[in-house]
């Protein structure tokens, strides 16, 4: 039988090449994470430490006694590197069971039960949030407010995040919420509140421009991505607020940023070619603002990262042409 | 039995009379539960109404807003000094979880921070926005606009009584303790 | 094992509805939200199913074959009809929850695949052994299905409940939910099936 199999680009040969890759995205985490601890504490470090920890755990037990495999794969740290992105997408203040039930749905649903590693067609990270948050969608839109390092990781103060006022003037016209937004350059450094590791844009963005500079990712997901969103804010800036102001808020503010560089751009479930990267990127960009303005949900970049995973397939179907390929 | 050749004639026939008796046999079923279906029907409607009025004298008002998820109908039942009786989420595309729990968070009696029945409509506010009503938990825009179709409800069944200063109202409140002590001696 | 016996057991496991042949995928997902739910739709089309098979098997010398499906359907949307038409007038709680799937019982593929596929090459008795035994199998499918979806969803089963329910993952009240449960429990059945 002829089986044709689509594994997309770069493909993992041995496991010191994964293993190696995998320490450049942690690595370019870290200064997310630096500032996520300064702000938010506590929860931060417990949060990361459950999920890291749970993602490995969970991969371990079903490769070693379900599956019953000889050689286990949690030494390449996919796992950890799954766990830390799902931590980075939760609220610090969450439950630890939360937490847990999502790293074992990150793992065990999102990887495993397509086959583990290379094989999964959606991130698993994503998938592990986006369960909790339809699951659990009081507790993961429940924010800590940036406190510092002292912040407690039980009774954090909690507030609403941009996204949300942002929503709220898109809907209603109300202007005078503008003013309830963080200045501009807090939200640059991430004093707001969110997800634990999505809101300091600069940190992000210097973690994305060494992944670029290391050649473990291109640039076309995440221009395409910031491209878009940006065009789509520019057009659609609610009347009263400066189309400028509007488009910096909408990129700055939630998982943007951590999705463009680091979540849509995994190997596994993103598009081959230069042009698949493109479309791929403009998919998300598209639906992520169509949520954002028109959906139930506040957030809809973790949605739509999963609904362009899904066309991935498809993109794959766009190649460069061979050498010596007849043009039909 | 030999099978039936499927000549025009016995295809139209088969066919016609299987549809005949089965258009029989419906209008049999249909006449037997007729009437248990409509009064099932009246049951339902007589039900809603009392939910919303909640069994007492009163008017029942319905009104639409843009909540989080798109627009939503709600029916409010009020006394007639404006007081809330009772209500009912008719239709919403609210998240589920989180705004759809509207639904029954606004009449909550074990929680009187949330519950919103008895109270006074036409200015109810959440207590984020310096009212005394507790919002639903990371709802807060739900809640915000459910409070707003209670009010508009109450504007459009008072009207101009909404506007009213803060003085008059208060000469209402004293009006109904003075009825209440009157009934209360009859007894 | 009489034929009898095999005929009724085949819808229950060897072909069950939902776990083997996975038809009538529309009422399963969509009607399963709770185990009362789920046993409702399934009671409800196991109902349709052998009363269709039943006349079918009957009439199946009376219907010449280019005529055979108009036929089998109007057999089965008249029986669709009156379980409509029973449960608005004496389970009225049961069809406000259901509602818009009991009509659509009559595009349920289980009803005409077994209608085509059993009844019209069958005696009478043999088909009323199979209706109830496919009708079993989509009523313990779509009930366990519920059961698993109430319990995760909601922390109860059957209403009775068994943990507190800001403890249960809403996903598997709504659609997504259901089709991850599905699945799960088609890995395990068919896990256990082939042991």
């Amino acid at each position: 039988m002829k089986n044709f199999i689509v594994a997309p680009a770069p493909h993992a040969h041995s496991g010191d090449s994964v293993r190696k890759n995998m320490l450049l995205v942690i690595l370019a985490l870290m200064p997310a994470y630096v500032v996520s601890v300064i702000e938010f504490g506590w929860g931060a470090l417990i949060t990361a430490a459950i999920s890291v920890c749970a993602c490995v755990l969970t991969e371990w037990l079903i490769s070693r006694y379900l599956l019953k495999e000889q050689k286990q794969t949690i030494g390449d740290l996919s796992a950890v590197l799954t766990g830390l992105l799902l931590a980075f997408n939760l609220p610090s203040s969450l439950d630890w069971w939360i937490v847990l039930i999502g790293a074992v749905v990150a793992i065990g649903v999102g990887k495993m039960t397509f086959g583990g590693l290379g094989q999964n067609p959606f991130n698993p990270a994503l998938v592990g949030r986006v369960f909790l948050l339809i699951s659990f969608p009081a507790q993961m839109t429940t924010w800590p407010v940036p406190q510092g390092f002292g912040t407690s990781y039980l009774d954090a103060e909690t507030g609403a995040t941009p996204l949300y006022y942002l929503k709220h003037i898109a809907k209603t016209g109300d202007t005078s919420l503008v003013d309830q937004l963080p200045a501009l350059r807090d939200a640059f450094l991430g004093v707001m509140g969110g997800s634990l590791g999505e809101v300091c844009a600069l940190a992000l963005i210097i973690g994305g421009l060494f992944l670029i500079c290391c050649r473990v990712i291109t640039w076309h997901i995440p221009a395409s991505i910031i491209a878009t969103v940006a065009l789509f804010a520019w057009i659609g800036t609610p009347e009263g607020m400066d189309a400028g102001q509007y488009v910096a808020y909408e990129l700055l503010s939630g998982g943007l940023m951590l999705g463009a560089f680091f979540m849509a751009t995994d190997y596994v479930t993103s598009p081959m070619s230069a042009w698949g990267k493109i479309i791929f990127g403009v998919g998300i960009g598209f639906i992520m603002m169509v949520i954002r303005t028109w959906g139930a949900y506040p957030e809809g970049m973790s949605f739509a990262i999963l609904i362009m995973n899904a066309c991935v397939p498809l993109l794959n179907k766009i190649r460069p042409q061979r050498f010596g390929e007849k043009k039909k | 039995m030999e099978k039936l050749q499927s000549s025009f004639k016995n295809m139209a026939l088969s066919l016609t009379i299987i549809a005949m008796v089965a258009a029989a046999a419906l209008a049999g079923v249909y006449m037997l539960t007729l009437e248990n279906i409509n009064a099932q029907k009246r049951a339902k409607q007589e039900a809603a109404k009392l939910a919303v009025l909640n069994g007492q004298e009163g008017v029942a008002v319905e009104t639409a807003v843009d909540g989080f998820g798109g627009q939503f109908r709600v029916m409010v039942g009020f006394d007639a000094e404006g007081n809330i009786l009772g209500y009912e989420i008719l239709e919403h595309q609210e998240t589920p979880g989180l705004g759809s729990h509207m639904t029954h968070w606004f009449k909550n009696a074990d929680k009187p921070g949330q519950n919103i029945i008895g109270r006074k409509a036409g200015a109810l506010q959440v207590s984020k926005d310096g009212g005394d009503v507790d919002a639903i938990t990371a709802a807060t825009i739900s809640s915000r606009a459910f409070l707003k179709a209670v009010n508009q409800a109450y504007a459009e069944q008072f009207g101009a009584e909404a506007h009213t200063g803060a003085s008059q109202l208060h000469h209402e409140e004293e009006e109904v303790v003075i009825i209440e002590e009157t009934e209360v001696s009859h007894e | 094992m009489s034929n009898g016996m095999k005929v009724l057991t085949n819808g229950i496991l060897k072909e069950n509805p939902t776990f083997v042949l996975v038809l009538g995928m529309c009422p399963t997902l969509a009607t399963t939200t709770s185990a009362i739910n789920g046993m409702s739709m399934g009671l409800a089309t196991m109902f349709v199913l052998i009363c269709s098979n039943v006349v079918i098997s009957l009439l199946k010398n009376l219907i010449p074959d280019k005529v055979r499906i108009p036929a089998f359907i109007v057999v089965i949307a008249t029986f669709v009809t009156m379980v409509q038409l029973l449960m608005q007038a004496y389970l009225p709680a049961i069809y406000d929850v259901l509602g818009l799937f009991i009509p659509l019982i009559v595009v349920n593929c289980i009803v005409l695949g077994r209608a085509e596929a059993f009844a019209a090459k069958n005696s009478v008795g043999l088909s009323a052994l199979d209706g109830i035994g496919m009708g079993l199998g989509f009523t313990l499918a779509l009930t366990l299905l519920g059961a698993v979806r109430e319990l995760l969803g909601t922390g109860a089963c059957f209403g009775l409940r068994l943990f507190p329910d800001n403890y249960g993952a809403l996903v598997f009240v709504l659609a997504p939910g259901a089709f991850i449960a599905l699945a799960y429990l088609m890995v395990i059945i068919n896990k256990i099936q082939n042991k």
